[in-house]
């Protein structure tokens, strides 16, 4: 891996950036990269929902809400 | 000249819907899409002595017909062919905003860029070049802040001036679409996202042409989601929220102006009307009708009119300030177990209004399974039209606790729609997985015009139901309460206490088995509002929305012999979750299209208020709140 450690979206800290690598196929593949989350894309994660779930991430100068469940299927770097 | 046809497109939150109000003002209608519940807007507005149609297209982040939204959106733009589109574009968040633009131009559709909420890009350090961004484009580019008469000014100015048949893609455009065409063309397993992945390539490129970004500042938005959608704190300012909207609502605006129109109707209307009609020698059966039945009857709903539309007004705002978004965020888990996802939070919190917008707000949900759960049990919730219910049998039996008493059925309506969607989840619907995704847009004060036009759309329906179900029920409820088949009669042996004495066997070991009770349930199902309206008839009050404590003393002697306070609350319980009014049902059949589910609706909910109420009854009476 070029950059840094390879892990998923959601065991990133809060307040850390990343940079997606790629996303596994799910069913939201096509509307996760749609809302601008493909390969190469620098997300900052902000922080997770009391509950811990769902997590909230700025991406693309905008702010966007996913389940963990999703974001397991996204794969990022650190930068 | 014809009438110019413009349509407003673009992604949510990009105050498409603000410029759309702005434009029109209260000059528009509202309907639905035929086959479908989506809100369809048009408006008209006159600029530079041409006439001008406006429609406001549903908010889509891409046209790839994955929702009704999309669908409707690009079936309008490539069958009625508008001359003007417009893109409305956020400013502050453009790379995604050129997403739909892209695609809307791979479509062969020219547009108007809007480059919308240029003050908030401005405060966020962002300078975009226009001229460099119409030449990219080809398209026209135009400035605007939603709220400024000027620069709505300024766009209606480019709609009559520019024809967009002029306007070509730039060279760059036409090579991109032409790529796009060559990979759909390939008939290749990744077609559509080898094409999201162009598009983005292409919106990067010219991003860093017509962007530049001077600092990053910390924005307000990140320091209030700190707290209101963070860590410990995030819930209770959710609860406190939720609580102010009820306390705003039925404490400091509502009550107040309820009584104002509810002395006018006691103190004046009334006494007026019936020197009138004794004046002018009507007989004494008419002047009963209106006054006992007519005045006292549609008067009792006129009452709550002000706390309807102080409710809609709050739940106006709060969407309008973007904080609605962060409730589904924080309350997704929950409503997970349930089987809906966060975003069902929306159409519930409506449902504290009026199940009817709710039922309806249910569509914007993302699957259909979602959708018909949140349908069905959104009327468990205590609408507006229950709560003249619950206010006044608290103010009856529940004097000095009545807040917490309405609190209390308000907690109970939440917990059986949360149960019964667990419930319809696991056995009706097939387990499809559901997603969230949501943007969560930047905190914002509304545009009070959007604001005022959302809120008098919703509360004219109630103005509605007023002047006819409710008026007709009057009638109805009149007539049956004064005659019998030998004519007219005393009360007690009224068409309605046979009735209701029918019905009341059903509530034999609920406590509450008079036939005034069992009348109430019967039109309760005509209008909720109606058990008030026949409670006030029947108890012999002439204006039961006098402010209820008033209306409590005037009941107590009549009603306090018929109900004990627990049977008194195994009745409201038995209100708060029974079958929903015939509006709700009308609604639900609409959006089902189906007369099976629509009774199942109907039947179902009977079923879980008759338990509820039994349970709540026999328990208590158990633990000896009987007496």
């Amino acid at each position: 891996m070029i950059g840094g450690i390879e892990m998923t979206l959601n065991d990133v800290q809060p307040g850390s950036t990343v940079k997606i690598e790629g996303l596994e196929n799910s069913s939201i593949k096509s509307r996760l990269m749609s809302m601008g989350l493909i390969k190469g894309t620098t997300v900052k994660v902000l922080r997770s929902a009391p509950m811990g779930d769902p997590m909230a991430i700025s991406v693309r100068s905008y702010n966007l809400a996913l389940r963990v469940a999703d974001a397991k299927n996204i794969m990022v770097s650190v930068l | 000249m014809a009438t110019l046809s413009v349509a407003l497109t673009g992604n949510p939150n990009t105050g498409k819907t603000t410029i759309f109000n702005n434009l029109t003002g209260a000059r528009q209608k509202i309907g639905n899409w035929p086959g479908v519940t989506v809100d369809k807007k048009v408006g008209y507005v006159n600029h530079n002595d041409r006439a001008i149609s406006v429609i406001d297209l549903p908010g889509t982040y891409s046209i790839n017909a994955r929702s009704a939204e999309e669908q409707i959106v690009i079936d309008y733009l490539l069958n009625e062919k508008p001359e003007i589109v417009v893109n409305v574009l956020d400013a502050s968040s453009l790379e995604r905003n050129l997403f739909l633009t892209l695609q809307l131009l791979e479509c062969g559709i020219p547009v108007i860029l809007d480059l919308n909420m240029m003050d908030e890009a401005k405060k966020r350090g962002l300078t975009i070049n226009v001229k460099e961004m119409e030449a990219q484009f080809g398209m026209p580019v135009v400035e605007t802040v939603a709220k400024d008469h000027k620069s709505i000014k300024k766009l209606m100015d480019v709609f009559t001036e520019k024809a967009l048949c002029n306007y070509h893609p730039s060279d760059l455009i036409e090579e991109h679409i032409a790529k796009v065409k060559e990979i759909s063309n390939n008939n290749k397993d990744q077609v559509e996202e080898e094409i999201i992945e162009l598009r983005y390539a292409l919106i990067d490129n010219i991003m860093g042409k017509i962007v530049k970004k001077s600092g990053t500042s910390n924005s307000i938005t990140e320091k209030i989601d700190h707290i209101f959608a963070n860590g410990f704190l995030a819930l209770p300012v959710l609860f406190a929220i939720i609580y102010m909207l009820f306390e705003i609502t039925f404490d400091w605006i509502g009550q107040p102006m309820a009584d104002f129109v509810d002395g006018f109707i006691g103190d004046t209307l009334t006494p007026w009307a019936q020197e009138i009609l004794a004046d002018l020698e009507v007989a004494d059966w008419l002047q009963s009708l209106l006054v006992d039945g007519v005045i006292a009857g549609v008067g009792g709903v006129v009452t709550f009119v002000p706390l309807i539309f102080t409710l809609f007004f709050c739940l106006s705002f709060l969407d309008g300030t973007g904080y609605m978004a962060r409730v589904a965020f924080i309350m997704d888990p929950v409503m997970r177990r349930t089987g809906l996802t966060g975003k069902g939070v929306m159409p519930l919190i409506m449902g504290f209004g009026c199940a009817v917008p709710a039922i309806m707000g249910a569509r914007a949900l993302d699957s259909e399974k979602d959708r018909r759960i949140a349908m069905l049990v959104t009327p468990f919730l205590t609408c507006g039209a229950k709560l003249p219910v619950m206010a006044l049998f608290a103010a009856l039996f529940f004097p000095d606790d009545a807040t917490n008493v309405v609190f209390s059925i308000y907690v109970a309506g939440v917990i059986a729609a949360i149960v019964m969607a667990k419930v319809l989840n696991s056995t009706t619907f097939k387990s499809e997985e559901s997603t969230f995704l949501l943007e969560l847009p930047p905190y914002r004060f509304p545009d009070m015009k959007t604001v005022l036009l959302e809120t008098w759309d919703k509360g004219k329906g109630f103005l509605v139901k007023a002047g006819t179900i409710i008026f007709a029920m009057s009638i109805v409820i009149w007539f049956l309460s004064n005659y019998n088949f030998s004519g007219p009669a005393e009360m007690e042996e009224s068409f309605l206490a046979t009735i209701g004495a029918a019905v009341a066997n059903l509530f034999v070991f609920h406590g509450f088995d008079t036939w005034e009770a069992g009348a109430a349930v019967i039109t309760g199902i005509l209008a909720k509002e109606a058990v008030v309206a026949t409670m006030g008839v029947l108890y012999g009050v002439a204006d039961v929305a006098e402010d209820a404590t008033e209306a409590a003393q005037q009941m107590q002697s009549t009603i306090g012999t018929s109900f004990t306070s627990l049977s008194a609350y195994a009745f409201m319980i038995f209100i708060a979750l029974y079958t929903p009014c015939m509006t709700a049902l009308g609604t639900i059949k609409k959006e089902f299209s189906s007369w099976k589910w629509t009774l199942f609706s109907a039947g179902y909910t009977f079923v879980v208020a008759w338990v509820v109420s039994l349970v709540i009854y026999q328990v208590g009476k158990l633990l000896g709140f009987g007496a």
